[in-house]
């Protein structure tokens, strides 16, 4: 059974020997000699940019960007029930009741907290998570990819 | 191909316990939403009214004599499930109460607090009955999810940070742990736990695929219960979250892994025993070695119970690595002891020093300002260090007798050293509490309802020092895995 | 028909390039996307010995619509904190969040 392995940790091996080598002989063989341009990070020739500046999006676009992801994501259990939906019968519709009624109490507490007002500043009630978010401009206000 | 699906049989009082935490979780959620105005206490007094629910129904489940399992093979019934869920519920009573003081004192309106801690304990208590990997995976991502955002509970920066690095690495473990499950499933063909082991103790063709899965759910157990080297989140987690919600997911974390992590090795990878022993041993010595040494460094009382509670992870394992029934009802005594006394200790820290000023040097001179929370510090640690007559010290030797008698006689001397070197930074506590002047304005909280949730905490570990038979005589039939 | 081999390693591949992404990458949102391509991987294995031990109650495929649905809780939770730490320190480099040791 183990024996079966063998060709794998064989291969391993020489793919391991392989790279290794290629990157050794090869830094021993080239020369030297860089520049800033050579080091810069290849953009198709533009200047690279650390930030993706210009393609943000205001946070509020995040709640309900998370809020989709889920309510999305549910959806996922209706399939396998549509398919075998004639063979669990009244089981399988009482079970389905009680599956997007559980979904329906998170919506509801979602309006419930204000968390699908677009104008809305964060959510209605209670303290947000930060006391005071920090003094930044509105164009900073994102959170973008570094 | 559409597989013959057909309802499976249902009886869903195994389950009542999570049924009404969950559902009075939602409760309590829907409700706040609805009526902002509602206090923190009344939710207090609501959420230990749902956790009395469930412990009653558990206490019921004790005498419950029909299938071993239920739900289509998911839920297992059996009293060491009943014993676990008994401790995770009573841990999180106590935290409830802890929360909402630390809050109210804090003048927060934190009214989440209740129905995440209740969710929470859901997932606890379905991990520990999970007789399934499905329903395990899922369990450990319902109390997993909830405390990443528990963790966050502070308007203090470090613990959005605790709660970036808990789930960061909470989420990466979960990986190994499901990547483990897939192969398990790869190898038996089955997830059910019971399976597992019915297909490993023959003649198996997967029988290498089965070990690769059993080191990766070990993996993932390994960052839940925090053994080293999994352990690296531990202390900046407990240093920056909120003290009420380290006092609940230190005990009930910890509970609610090893729990799963037993009843997984000791049924399902039951049969390969002969190969994971020796590498839970080495885990179990590793993590009693670094734990104990690390704490020694530690100036933070939040870090120095992080590290303490990492060390404790592996004399948990200790017991899991003598693969017995002896082991089991061992380490689960262990388990009931190290939640009471750690969730004991982080109440006493709640009451010292709230968020701030967890410094050691802050303890200095605590028997002049309170004398009562002295006293209970220094019964939590002694009971940490193993010194007789508190819990702590049962627990040691019956997970040390448990090893010996398995023959595994060398991680007991580890053990027995690491305990030694332990107990130097527990007493030093407890000299600075009662030899040193007090340096600062030190104001403990005096505050009548907490001390009180302290004391029981306390009482027990005292009791079951003592009395150890009340617990080991639960575990005679608790210590069983029926499936 | 793809032979199970393929599949597997294909899968352990993908697998590692998430272990490696979460272990080299400093920006949190990468890490989150690297957990991501780590339990996709998952996804992989179960569906492929799902149809491999032709099993009968399809318990691989089942468990991988549960892995789904907890990756996206778990995407759900991960950016709020990370939107979280954004707004705290505005910097999502796992480098820089770096109040407590690690």
């Amino acid at each position: 059974m183990l024996s079966d392995y063998l060709p794998i940790v064989l291969l391993a091996g020489v793919v391991a020997v392989f790279a290794v080598a290629s990157l050794a002989v090869s830094s021993m063989l080239r020369p030297s000699r860089p520049t800033p341009a050579k080091l810069m990070p290849y953009e198709c020739g533009i200047v690279p940019e650390r930030d993706p500046r210009g393609e943000r999006f205001p946070v509020k676009f995040y709640v309900v960007a998370m809020l989709f992801i889920v309510f999305d994501i549910e959806t996922i259990f209706l399939f396998p029930w549509a398919l075998t939906f004639r063979e669990l019968g009244l089981f399988g519709l009482i079970e389905m009741a009680v599956f997007i009624g559980l979904v329906f109490v998170a919506y509801a507490y979602v309006r419930m907290k204000g968390g699908l007002d677009w104008n809305v500043r964060g959510l209605r009630e209670g303290p947000s998570p930060v006391a005071e978010p920090p003094p930044v401009d509105r164009r900073r206000e994102v959170a973008g990819a570094r | 191909m559409i597989a013959q699906i057909s309802p499976p049989e249902l009886d869903f009082l195994p389950v009542a316990p999570e049924l009404v935490l969950a559902g009075g979780g939602m409760a309590i959620m829907l409700a706040e939403a609805a009526l902002p105005r509602v206090t923190s206490r009344v939710l207090l007094i609501a959420s230990l009214l749902i956790v009395a629910g469930a412990a009653g129904i558990t206490v019921a489940l004790w005498g419950w004599d029909g299938e071993p399992t239920v739900l289509a093979g998911m839920v297992a019934t059996d009293r060491f499930a009943v014993l676990i869920r008994g401790v995770l519920l009573a841990v999180a009573a106590i935290g409830a109460v802890y929360g909402h003081h630390q809050f109210d004192r804090a003048g927060e309106r934190r009214p989440e607090f209740f129905p995440l801690l209740l969710f929470a304990t859901t997932g606890m208590t379905l991990i520990a009955a999970a007789s399934d990997l499905i329903l395990t995976f899922l369990a450990l991502e319902i109390l997993s999810l909830s405390l990443y955002v528990l963790a966050g509970f502070s308007r203090r920066v470090t613990a959005s940070e605790a709660s970036m690095k808990y789930f960061l690495l909470g989420a990466f473990s979960s990986a190994f742990f499901l990547y483990g499950v897939a192969l398990a499933y790869g190898a038996t063909g089955t997830t059910s736990i019971g399976g597992i082991a019915r297909a490993l103790s023959g003649p198996s063709e997967g029988l290498p695929l089965a070990m690769v899965a059993a080191a990766l759910l070990a993996v993932g157990f390994s960052f839940k219960v925090a053994a080293v080297p999994f352990h690296m989140w531990t202390p900046d987690v407990y240093q920056g979250a909120p003290t009420a919600v380290v006092g609940f997911m230190s005990a009930a974390t910890k509970v609610a892994a090893f729990a799963a992590l037993i009843r997984v090795f000791n049924v399902a990878f039951l049969p390969l025993s002969w190969d994971w022993t020796p590498i839970v041993g080495v885990l179990a010595a590793v993590t009693m070695v670094v734990g104990s040494l690390l704490a020694i460094a530690q100036t933070d009382v939040k870090r120095m119970l992080a590290y303490s509670s990492i060390a404790h992870a592996g004399f948990i394992l200790t017991g899991v690595m003598a693969a017995n029934q002896e082991g089991i009802a061992s380490a689960t005594f262990y388990l009931v002891a190290y939640a009471l006394m750690i969730v004991g200790a982080f109440g006493v820290v709640l009451l010292v020093s709230g968020d701030e000023r967890t410094s050691l040097s802050s303890y200095a001179g605590l028997a002049v300002r309170s004398p009562l929370l002295a006293a209970l510090l220094s019964l939590f640690l002694l009971s940490l260090a193993g010194i007789p007559p508190t819990a702590g010290f049962m627990a040691k030797v019956s997970v040390f007798r448990a090893a010996v008698d398995a023959g595994h006689t060398w991680v007991v001397i580890v053990a027995v050293l690491a305990s030694v070197v332990a107990a130097f930074f527990y007493l030093r506590v407890i000299v600075l509490v009662y030899m040193k002047e007090p340096e600062e304005e030190l104001q403990p909280d005096r505050s009548p309802l907490p001390a009180l949730t302290v004391a029981v905490p306390a009482v027990a570990t005292l009791v079951l020092g003592v009395f150890p038979g009340l617990v080991f005589g639960l575990l005679e039939t608790a210590s069983i895995f029926r499936w | 028909m793809i032979r199970l081999p393929l599949v597997l390693f294909f899968s352990a591949g993908l697998f590692s390039v998430g272990v490696y992404g979460v272990l080299a990458r400093r920006n949190a949102v990468l890490v989150l996307m690297s957990i991501e391509l780590m339990l996709n991987a998952v996804n992989v294995n179960l569906v492929a010995f799902s149809q491999l031990l032709r099993d009968t109650i399809l318990a691989g495929q089942v468990f991988a619509l549960f892995v789904i649905t907890v990756a996206a809780a778990e995407v759900g939770i991960g950016l709020a904190i990370v939107i979280l730490i954004y707004r705290n320190r505005e910097t999502i480099n796992i480098d820089e969040v770096n109040l407590l040791k690690w």
